[in-house]
């Protein structure tokens, strides 16, 4: 195998290794995204118990 | 809508492909070939930020490992965890990239014989138990202090990693970084840099990436919690 060859073989081992790194984990936060928009509003649906109002939910950072 | 100065990770990924694209640019069409390696030597301008990307993110979750056992600030012990396996990501492609590139150097794809190569694979190892340790004590305070004590305990591995590669006695592995400077030209140098910055920038938007996942699972087990 010539030396070009080898490099090209480096290279594209990390383009591909970082690749499949980000698709993993924009495949992940997508859904994760999704399930707490559904969850976010199963809990804004839900109807408080009588006499308390429903408490306001701080939003927590996520990036 | 949000602005790049409030999206970290956005700001990340942005100058990181600048970077990345700007040093793949530089290495294959502008830098020249090494007199004694050849065109092989392009592995270098990866090999190397790979390695100190390494080093840092053990450093990095060191000092997230310390400042939980001391301040204990909420999020320290995951900032830890996430900083500790991007650097074994980090490591995985330096040991790739290296054997790699000795196998076109030195014809071997590793020797035993090398004390910089053995240091790397133990520093490896010792972080990849880490994960064994902490998946084996079930979540909570315990697993936390548990897993930044190993932390800290690993840190002291990074300096001896580092320095077998000027300390050995043997003279394979190349010394590029010495006192009287980086032994390389002004075009090998400005590639080195434009790539050592698209490293140390890729592993910071993977850091802030992977981070933003565990955060957004945490929220949705603490949603799931307030609906049971």
């Amino acid at each position: 195998m010539t030396e070009v060859k080898y490099v090209a073989a480096v290279y594209l081992l990390v383009f591909l290794f970082v690749l499949a790194y980000l698709l993993i984990h924009a495949t992940k936060l997508a859904r994760l995204e999704r399930e707490v928009a559904e969850l976010a509003e199963r809990v804004a649906a839900t109807p408080a118990p009588r006499g308390e109002e429903a408490p306001e939910r701080a939003g927590a950072a996520v990036g | 809508m949000q602005t790049l100065r409030e999206n970290r990770l956005q700001a990340y990924a942005a100058l990181t492909t600048l970077l990345l694209v700007a040093g793949v640019a530089l290495v294959f069409f502008y830098v020249p070939s090494d007199v004694d390696q050849g065109f092989s030597q392009r592995i270098f301008y990866f090999h190397v930020p790979f390695a100190f990307a390494a080093y840092c993110c053990f450093g990095w979750g060191a000092w997230k490992a310390l400042l939980h056992l001391w301040k204990r600030p909420e999020g320290a012990d995951l900032e830890s965890y996430v900083a500790i396996h991007q650097g074994l990501i980090a490591g995985c492609l330096v040991l790739a990239s290296g054997s790699i590139w000795a196998k076109i150097s030195w014809g071997h794809w590793w020797l035993w014989s090398e004390d910089q190569l053995v240091l790397f694979l133990v520093l490896f190892l010792f972080y990849s138990a880490y994960f064994m340790l902490r998946y084996s004590v079930p979540p909570g305070p315990g697993r936390a202090n548990m897993s930044a004590v190993y932390a800290l305990f690993g840190v002291a591995l990074i300096p001896v990693s580092f320095l077998a590669i000027r300390l050995a006695k043997g003279f394979i592995h190349p010394v590029v970084f010495t006192r009287d400077g980086p032994q390389m030209t002004g075009s090998m140098f400005l590639t080195f840099c434009v790539c050592f910055g698209a490293i140390l920038a890729l592993f910071a938007t993977l850091y802030q990436l992977e981070l933003a996942g565990k955060r957004l699972d945490a929220r949705l087990r603490e949603l799931k919690e307030a609906l049971a």
